[in-house]
């Protein structure tokens, strides 16, 4: 895109409707701005804009996969803006450079963190020509509220807000002091004067924006922390949401695919002479690893590829079956090749002493993400030009692999955003092998092409979420109060928070550490990340030692987080909203659970029923959430109640196994989920700590798992140390 | 084969196979993409349109079975502004990603229409649509809100 001037901003405000626009405009080099880590930079990568008639447009550089970001930062924006909520709309920007996601990486930067590994990942990910740090446009790592929010949006609508004021005043030759800003006007109190924003718009940008506009404090927000409407639900319950799958275009053909069942496994030859009259059927294309069948309606094309013969081989992984893993992982959790991630006191010199070690192993299995839309990418080659409509939580992300895969450059490749139909870690462009199966059929055929995945396909070429396996080993002293943690686990990948693993319990001597292990087995992101397993592993065995020491789970906790006030809040609360200390009936039982996640703290109490015929019930689950602040209180909620029925469905039913290099699930009723019947009542509360604001798509899930099996050791007495519950002869309804 | 189908109140013909499931007819024949595809083996409910006024899975559904039948889609349920059941949906806020929810409100209708005033147990079994986001509890609150009580 070549240096970003002002000028290049006022164009790309007029493209999108004139009006004008505020954003991220100190120096000409945007890029030489965001590299410099100088207190001197406006952090204002962001774009809002005015038109005469007072409409503010909000652009949103995140893709919206249900999470309600599309909604919850124009709030951030126009609380700061004092911007007329009602007259406030949302765009979402498109796939180009400068709607990058710098602002998110340098919220973790500024703050002296770490990036944090969803991003990293990307920056060294040298299959993208552009992989630079800012290069990027993710929707992940619960970031989007936490740091293009906090950093970009707010620091956005506060600049627009000191301008439009100065704009006024200036007219008016009064001071700024003396005007004050209120629902997109701008008001001279003392003379009964007022200009909207609309007016003020043009003038106001033509100043360069204040190098640190002056934040509102919480106790006067408007809009932020109120259960504001969603944009994008009218269009949701009518059926006119246009996801990927929805495309549609003159002349589009429709393409169905079948991979190698194998991983790694390759496609060798078809034969299409049992399909080739068949109606509407275009063209047979051979990929490397799949074939396809374009037809004119996508029905046809599936049908004619479930009897095209097929022949593939199976490349390295024919034998590799996930059950042996399992075996591996235990050997290798006794070897000396681990790697050491946080060690504290004497835990080699305890651990030799000591006269009763206590110890448990735990596992968890492979996941699919099975969102709900299908895996599916349109796309068409014409004039020299790549065009793409796909779901994708990094727009920019995508554009550049797409460009990778066709072998063209980036400016020739132009992605269309659409809305996803689920995203949970599965649409990230280090995993966007739909896209290139769409990509690489394009630059064969002259028209476009929906390529859609089965089902069966989406559940079989996925990237999972890792096995993984840990093994615990713990001393208690006479008090039964823990004096030795020792945790070693397996890590097949996608494991860098290794932070994750670590116990925020008081325990004087502490090692955790990992052994890395290959497998053929395609692994990514799934919803929390490692936390998904780790929350499982953590409060399972911190529980298991509550019980060694005769204590109660949630007391023997509260003792050990003497140190972590926000911790200790949030347990309390949850034992107090499940009613903790309530009589139960027969076969009853309660369980706890807390884990800290993307900056935001939450804890879980459950209820759980089994029967003597070992039927099990969830009944109610209590969540308590501290992420420091809520911008949307609804859109919050919907986001813990949607972590806690996704990790609960993992818990109850979730398996990926794979038999001779192939995934055995293939479908729902294989890869059973949760539904409206088995779902508990959850209640949801919120601690707004005023701490550092944390995330919240993804923090919902990783108690779930533990504080379920831990009311179920409750209840029964059995302590549950894999997952999922129904391969241990529970009875789950669904 | 040519099929008479009446979709949303309009007389449509359709000139495609017999084994066709309605599903494809009317998101890629008909350009009615209101309803989704999810599983495409009867197992999620994404793809639920009324036929002659009952919820039905159309992954499955052979045009052929449904010749001369009135079928109702999302698109057409709130020809009048919005149905209350999607009313509902608003007001309690309960898409997500909003993938599924053509499916789900198509099922919550067809059930309030046979029962107004639904127990817990009539809801599970009618309405058994998956939803990935987890939107269930939403989805209950907001049947509770329309039951005529
Ligand atoms: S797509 Fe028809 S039930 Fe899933
Ligand atoms: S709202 Fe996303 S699947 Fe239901």
């Amino acid at each position: 895109m070549g240096k970003l001037t002002r000028r290049t901003f006022l164009i790309s405000g007029a493209m999108l409707g004139g009006g004008a626009l505020f954003g991220f405009i100190a120096t000409p080099n945007r890029l030489g701005i965001r590299r410099s880590s100088s207190k001197q930079e406006a952090w204002l990568a962001t774009w809002v804009n005015i038109a005469a008639d007072n409409k503010i447009t909000v652009l949103v550089p995140h893709a919206e996969m249900g999470q309600g970001t599309h909604t919850a930062l124009p709030m951030m924006l126009a609380e700061e803006m004092e911007a007329d909520w009602s007259m406030v709309q949302m765009q979402q920007a498109p796939a180009e450079s400068i709607y990058a996601v710098g602002d998110m990486i340098k919220g973790f930067l500024a703050d002296g963190l770490d990036v944090p590994a969803v991003f990293q990942r990307h920056t060294d990910y040298s299959f993208y020509k552009i992989a630079s740090l800012m290069n990027m446009q993710i929707t992940g790592g619960s970031g989007s509220v936490r740091f293009t929010g906090q950093a970009g949006m707010r620091r956005a609508g506060a600049a627009a807000k000191e301008m439009l004021i100065r704009a006024a005043a200036e007219n008016w030759q009064v001071s700024v002091d003396e005007c004050e800003a209120k629902l997109s006007q701008v008001f001279h109190h003392a003379s009964g004067r007022s200009s909207s924003y609309g007016e003020l718009a043009e003038q106001a940008a033509s100043y360069e924006p204040p190098l640190h506009p002056v934040l509102k404090k919480k106790e006067d927000y408007t809009i932020c922390g109120k259960p504001i409407f969603r944009f994008d639900t009218p269009a949701k319950v009518v059926g006119m949401q246009n996801y990927g799958i929805d495309i549609q275009l003159p002349g589009m053909k429709y393409a169905a695919i079948r991979h190698a069942p194998v991983f790694g496994g390759s496609a060798v030859s078809f034969d299409k002479s049992g399909i080739a009259n068949g109606k509407g059927i275009e063209t047979v294309v051979k990929l490397a690893d799949s074939v396809v069948v374009i037809a004119d309606n996508y029905w046809r094309a599936k049908t004619a590829l479930s009897d095209l013969s097929v022949e593939f081989s199976d490349g390295e992984h024919g034998d590799f079956n996930s059950n042996n893993l399992f075996v591996e992982f235990t050997k290798a959790l006794s070897s000396a090749d681990i790697e050491v991630d946080f060690e504290q006191g004497e835990a080699g010199k305890e651990l030799s002493s000591a006269a009763e070690i206590f110890s448990a192993d735990y596992s968890v299995p492979f996941l699919a993400h099975a969102t709900m839309e299908p895996m599916n990418c349109t796309a068409y080659f014409h004039d020299g030009i790549l065009e793409i409509w796909t779901g994708t939580q990094d727009l920019l992300g995508a554009r550049a692999f797409a460009a990778e895969v066709a072998e063209l450059d980036f400016e020739k490749v132009i992605v269309h955003p659409v809305q996803l139909g689920g995203g949970f870690g599965r649409r990230l462009p280090t995993t966007g092998n739909y896209i290139e199966d769409a990509v690489r059929v394009a630059m064969q055929v002259s028209y476009p092409v929906k390529l859609i995945w089965s089902r069966e396909e989406d559940m079989q070429h996925d990237y999972y979420r890792p096995a993984v396996q840990s093994q615990f080993k713990a001393i208690l002293n006479s008090e039964g109060q823990p004096q030795l943690w020792h945790n070693v686990y397996t890590d097949i990948g996608i494991n860098d928070d290794t932070a994750a693993a670590f116990t925020p319990y008081a325990i004087p001597h502490q090692s955790i550490s990992r052994v890395e292990l290959e497998t053929p087995v395609p692994v990514s992101y799934w919803r929390s990340v490692e936390h998904s397993s780790q929350g499982f592993f953590l409060e399972s065995f911190i529980d298991e030692l509550a019980h060694k020491a005769e204590k109660d789970p949630f007391s023997y906790r509260l003792s050990l987080l003497k140190q972590q006030p926000r911790f200790a809040a949030a347990l309390v609360q949850a034992a107090k909203n499940i009613g903790w200390e309530k009589n139960l009936p027969k076969g009853h039982g309660l369980g706890i659970a807390i884990k800290e996640s993307f900056g935001t703290i939450v804890a879980q109490a459950v209820e759980v029923s089994l029967d003597d015929k070992d039927n099990l019930k969830i009944h109610r689950v209590s969540a308590v959430v501290d992420p420091g602040e809520v911008i949307n209180p609804e859109i919050a909620r919907s986001q813990i109640e949607g972590g806690i029925i996704y990790g609960l469905t993992a818990a109850l039913f979730g398996k990926i196994s794979v038999e001779k290099g192939r995934v055995i699930q293939s479908n729902f009723p294989d890869y059973q989920v949760l539904k409206l019947s088995g779902t508990p009542e959850i209640d949801v509360a919120f601690i707004e700590s005023g701490e550092r604001i944390g995330g919240m798509g993804e923090v919902g899930l990783p108690p779930i798992a533990a504080a379920v099996c831990n009311a179920i050791y409750a209840a029964s007495g059995r302590r549950i140390r894999q997952l999922p519950l129904i391969d241990q002869n529970f009875n789950i309804l669904a | 084969m040519a099929f008479k189908l009446i979709i949303n109140g309009e007389e449509t013909i359709v000139d495609v196979e017999p084994a066709m499931p309605l599903l494809w007819v009317l998101r890629d024949e008909l350009g009615l993409t209101g309803t989704k595809f999810g599983c495409g083996i009867a197992a999620c409910g994404a793809c639920t349109v009324h036929v002659n006024g009952v919820a039905t899975r159309t992954c499955v559904l052979p045009v052929e079975a449904v010749d001369g039948a009135e079928i109702t889609t999302i698109e057409g349920l709130g020809k009048n502004g919005l149905h209350p059941v999607q009313q509902a949906w608003i007001e309690h806020q309960v898409p997500q990603c909003g993938y599924c929810q053509s499916g789900m409100i198509m099922s919550v209708v067809s059930l309030l229409d046979n029962t107004g005033n639904p127990t817990d147990e009539e809801l599970n079994q009618a309405v058994t649509n998956v939803c990935r986001c987890g939107t269930y509890q939403k989805v209950r609150a907001a049947v509770d809100s329309l039951k005529q009580s």
